[in-house]
C-alpha cells in the first residue's frame, strides 16, 4: 500500500513564455485515490498531458513504478508507451471514437494487451480467434463494470453525456492500468450520477487494486472520495494533505476565494 | 357485367400489391406490427372509382376523337389524380415517416408514369392499370418480400431517428439474405465471359481492377482516414515493375505479381514515412505531389522507363497452351476475378481485426488513440503499405492486360477517379466501394452510346451524391458483437 506508483519531481512546462507548470512535486502511492484540484487554468490538465507523454516537459522527472519497486523514467516517452506501461487516462473534453460502437471503443483499450498480427487477422487462426474472444470478453467485463453493457453495440456518439464519461473510464480500464488518471470525470454529471461515479471509483480501487489520480472541481466529491489532495494554482503546488488538512489550509482558501480585493 | 367483375379484380389486385406498403406497418419502437386494414379498403374503393372514371373518359374520348389538345390535358388530369391520390394515401396518417425507398418511389415512379402516359395517348392500350402495377410492384416490394424471408435476429438496439438507412443498405446488412445473392453473383461472375462478347469481358476486367484499387485506397482513406491523392503512383509502380522486369529479364506474370505487391508496399512505406505528421489537407497536397513526382520520373527518365512513349509488347499471363487474344482476355478475366475475391476476403477480415479497429480509432481521434496505447507511427505506416500493396498488385495485372503502358495511364485524373469511387460508394464500406465502382466505371461504360451526355450526367450525379448522401451510397456499419456471458464462462471451465 505504501509503495509509490507515480513520482513526479520538479516538473516544469513552458509554453513559449508562459510557465504552465512550475516545479510541481507529486506522489501517488499504490492503491491510493489522490485528487488534484485548483482553480481554472491552474495547469492540472497540462500536468496530465505531461505525465502521459502528450507534452514533453521542459524540466523535471517523472517516474512510474508499475509494480511499486522498479522506477521507470517516463518523460519524453510516447503516449502509447506510457499507456502500455500501465498509466491510462480520460480526457476533460470527452475524446471517444464517435463512429465506433461502445464495445469497440473499449476494445481499442485492449489493443496494447493483445499481440495478434496482421497475417493472423487475415487467416483467423486459432490463436487469433482466442485473442479476439478474450478482447471481447474483457471489454464486455469493463462495460459491465461501468454499467454500459446494454449499449455495447450502440455508436459511442449516441450515448448520453454521463455515459460517455463512464465509457472513457471503461476504455482506460481496459488497458489494465496500475494508475488511472481521470480528468474531471464528474463534469456535466448530475448529483446522482456523481454519487454513482464516486462509488465506481471506490469500487475500481478496491477490486482492481489500482491507484487513481483525479482532477475534479466538485469539492463534495473530492472531499469524500480522495485519500489525499494536491492543490495547484498558477502552475504551482500550493498545498498537499488529507481532505481535512487541505480544507483548512489558508493558502487554499485564498486561492479559491481570491484576495484580489486587497491589492 | 364482365367489366364490373374485371374492375373488381383489378381493385383486389391493387389491394394485394399495395398491401406490404400500406397495410402492414412495423412499429420498430415497440416491435409490433400494425395492421391498417382501412388503407386496403381505401385503395380498393379508389381504384374502382378510377376505373369508373376511366371508362367514362373512354366513352367521351370515343365520341370526340379529333380533339387532340384537350386530350392531352385530360390525360394529364386523369393520370395526376391517381398519382396524387396514391401519394396522399401513402403519406397520410402515419406517425412514422415513410421509408426512404418508398418516398423515392413516389417521386421517381410518379413522373415516369406521367411521362409514359402523355407520350402517345392514341396508341396506348386502355389497360392503364398495367403500368402502375408493373412499376409499383418491382424493386421496393420485391426487396421487402425477400428480406421478409430472412428476418434478422438479434439486431442491435438502435436508437431511432439517428440515420435512415436506404434500401440498399438494409439489404446489404442482412447477412443471411445476402448469402444466396452472393452465391448467385459468383455464379454469374464465373459464367459471365461465356455469355457476353469479348468486349464486355474486357470492360469487366477493367471494372474489377478499379474495384481492387478502390478497396486498396479504402484502407488508407476509408479506414485510416489518411487523404491520399497520389494513390495512382503505386498502381504505376506495379505496372512498371512488371513491364520492366518482363522487358529486361523476361520474368513472367506470376513471378512479378508478388514482386509488384512488395514494390507497392515499399513505396507505400516510402511515402508514408515522411508524411507521418501530416493530416487532412496537408497530407492531401503532399501525396498529390508524390503522385506527380512518380509520373514525372516515368515520363522523363527515358533511359530507364522509355519515357512518354511507354513500353510495349509486354507478355500476357502465360498459360499452358498459347491463347488467342479473346481467350487471353477470358483468362485475364478469371485471374482478375480470383484476385478480386482474394482482396475482398482479406480486406473484410482486416476491417474487423485488431489493426482495422486501430485504423478507425486513428481516423477518429489521433490523440485519444495514442493515449489508449496504439502506436501511431506503426498503424499509419501499415495503412499506407497495405493500401499500396493492392495498387501494386493490380498495376501488374493492368500491364499484363493492356500489354502496353505509358505514363498517361497514371495521371492525377486516375487518382481522382479512385478517390471518387471510395467517397461516392461510402468510405470504409466494402460493398460501398463496389457500388461506387459500379456507378462510376461500369455505368459510364455502358452509356458510351450517349457519349455527349455522359460526363454531364456523371458530374450531376457526383454533386447529388455529395449533397444528399455525403456519407456515400452505402455507409460503413460497425460489426455487432454478440457476447454471451454464460457461454464464455462455460468455455473457460
Ligand atoms: N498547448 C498549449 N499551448 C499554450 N498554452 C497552453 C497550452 N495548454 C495549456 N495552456 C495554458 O496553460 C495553462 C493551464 O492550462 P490547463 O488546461 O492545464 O488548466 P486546468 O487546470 O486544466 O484548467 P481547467 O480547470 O479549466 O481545466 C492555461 O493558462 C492555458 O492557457
Ligand atoms: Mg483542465
Amino acid at each position: 500500500m505504501n509503495n509509490p506508483a507515480l513520482d513526479v519531481r520538479g516538473l516544469c512546462m513552458d509554453f513559449g513564455g508562459l510557465r504552465a507548470l512550475n516545479q510541481v512535486e507529486l506522489e501517488v502511492r499504490q492503491g491510493e485515490i489522490v485528487a488534484l484540484i485548483g482553480p481554472n487554468g491552474a495547469g492540472k490538465t497540462t500536468f496530465f498531458n505531461c505525465i502521459t507523454g502528450i507534452y514533453t516537459p521542459t524540466q523535471g522527472e517523472i517516474f512510474a513504478l508499475p509494480d511499486g519497486k522498479n522506477r521507470v523514467k517516463i518523460n519524453g516517452r510516447k503516449p502509447n508507451h506510457v499507456t502500455e506501461l500501465g498509466m491510462a487516462r480520460t480526457f476533460q473534453n470527452i475524446r471517444l471514437f464517435p463512429s465506433m460502437t461502445v464495445l469497440e471503443n473499449v476494445m481499442i483499450g485492449r489493443h496494447c494487451r493483445n499481440r495478434s498480427s496482421i497475417l493472423g487477422s487475415v487467416l483467423r487462426d486459432r490463436h487469433t480467434r482466442a485473442q479476439e474472444a478474450e478482447v471481447v470478453a474483457r471489454s464486455y467485463e469493463m462495460l459491465e463494470l461501468v454499467g454500459l453493457e446494454r449499449w455495447a453495440n450502440e455508436l459511442a456518439t449516441n450515448l448520453p453525456y454521463g455515459a460517455q464519461r463512464r465509457l472513457e473510464i471503461a476504455r482506460a480500464m481496459a488497458t489494465e492500468p496500475f494508475l488511472l488518471l481521470l480528468d474531471e470525470p464528474a463534469a456535466g454529471m448530475n448529483p446522482q450520477e456523481t454519487l454513482r461515479l464516486e462509488e465506481l471509483i471506490d469500487h475500481i480501487r478496491d477490486t482492481y487494486h489500482i491507484a487513481v489520480l483525479l482532477i475534479e472541481h466538485d469539492m463534495k466529491m473530492v472531499m469524500s472520495v480522495s485519500d489525499r489532495i494536491y492543490v495547484m494554482d498558477y502552475g504551482q503546488r500550493i498545498a498537499e494533505g488529507t481532505p481535512e488538512e487541505v480544507s483548512k489550509n489558508p493558502d487554499v482558501i485564498k486561492a479559491y476565494l481570491g484576495e484580489d480585493a486587497h491589492d | 357485367m364482365q367489366q364490373i367483375i374485371r374492375a373488381l379484380l383489378v381493385s383486389l389486385w391493387f389491394m394485394f400489391l399495395t398491401f406490404p406498403i400500406l397495410v402492414i406497418k412495423v412499429d420498430t419502437i415497440n416491435d409490433i406490427i400494425v395492421w391498417r386494414w382501412m388503407n386496403a379498403l381505401y385503395i380498393g374503393a379508389g381504384v374502382l372509382l378510377l376505373q369508373a372514371l376511366w371508362h367514362a373518359w373512354k366513352h367521351v374520348h370515343a365520341l370526340r376523337k379529333e380533339d387532340r389538345d384537350r386530350d392531352a390535358v385530360a390525360w394529364a388530369v386523369l393520370v395526376c389524380l391517381p398519382v396524387l391520390w396514391l401519394a396522399w394515401i401513402a403519406t397520410r396518417n402515419t406517425d412514422k415517416p415513410l421509408h426512404v425507398a418508398d418516398k423515392v418511389f413516389m417521386i421517381l415512379v410518379a413522373p415516369l408514369w406521367l411521362v409514359d402516359f402523355l407520350r402517345s395517348p392514341q396508341d396506348r392500350q386502355p389497360d392503364w392499370h398495367d403500368w402502375p402495377c408493373m412499376i409499383l410492384f418491382p424493386p421496393s416490394l420485391l426487396v421487402r418480400a425477400y428480406l421478409g424471408l430472412f428476418r434478422a435476429r438479434g439486431e442491435a438496439v438502435s436508437i431511432p431517428g439517428v440515420e435512415h438507412p436506404n434500401l440498399l443498405q438494409t439489404m446489404l446488412e442482412n447477412q443471411k439474405a445476402m448469402r444466396p445473392l452472393y452465391l448467385l453473383l459468383l455464379v454469374l461472375a464465373v459464367c459471365y465471359p461465356q455469355m457476353v462478347e469479348f468486349y464486355q469481358t474486357n470492360i469487366m476486367v477493367n471494372f474489377m481492377i478499379w474495384i481492387v484499387l478502390g478497396l486498396g485506397l479504402n484502407i488508407v482513406i476509408g479506414l485510416a482516414g489518411l487523404l491520399d491523392l497520389g494513390f495512382v503512383a503505386f498502381y504505376a509502380v506495379g505496372a512498371y515493375a512488371y513491364a520492366l522486369l518482363n522487358h529486361h529479364f523476361g520474368l513472367s506474370f506470376w513471378y512479378v505479381l508478388p514482386i509488384g505487391m512488395v514494390f507497392g508496399a515499399v513505396c507505400g512505406l516510402l511515402l508514408g514515412y515522411p508524411v507521418l505528421r501530416l493530416r487532412g489537407d496537408y497530407l492531401a497536397i503532399v501525396t498529390l505531389g508524390f503522385g506527380e513526382i512518380i509520373r514525372l520520373v516515368l515520363e522523363n527518365w527515358s533511359s530507364f522507363t522509355h519515357g512518354p512513349s511507354g513500353i510495349s509488347n509486354i507478355d500476357r499471363p502465360p498459360f499452358v497452351t498459347d491463347l488467342s487474344i479473346m481467350q487471353a482476355t477470358e483468362y485475364m478475366y478469371y485471374i482478375m476475378l480470383g484476385l478480386l475475391l482474394m482482396t475482398i476476403f482479406v480486406v473484410t477480415r482486416l476491417k474487423n481485426s485488431r489493426i482495422g479497429r486501430a485504423w478507425l480509432a486513428l481516423k477518429e481521434d489521433e490523440i485519444a488513440c495514442q493515449a489508449m496505447g496504439i502506436d501511431k507511427t506503426k498503424t499509419k505506416l501499415t495503412a499506407f503499405a497495405l493500401g499500396a500493396t493492392w495498387a501494386g498488385l493490380v498495376g501488374v495485372v493492368f500491364a499484363a492486360k493492356t500489354t502496353f503502358i505509358n505514363p498517361m495511364s497514371f495521371t492525377l485524373m486516375e487518382s481522382i477517379i479512385i478517390l471518387s469511387i471510395v467517397v461516392v460508394g461510402g468510405m470504409g464500406s466494402i460493398p460501398g466501394v463496389i457500388t461506387g465502382a459500379l456507378v462510376l466505371i461500369l455505368v459510364p461504360e455502358w452509356l458510351r452510346g450517349v457519349e455527349e451526355y455522359r460526363m454531364l450526367a456523371f458530374g450531376a450525379f457526383m454533386v447529388m451524391v455529395m449533397v444528399f448522401r455525403p456519407q456515400g451510397l452505402v455507409s460503413a456499419r460497425r460489426k455487432v458483437y454478440q457476447y454471451d456471458k454464460a457461454k464464455a464462462v462455460n468455455a473457460h471451465e
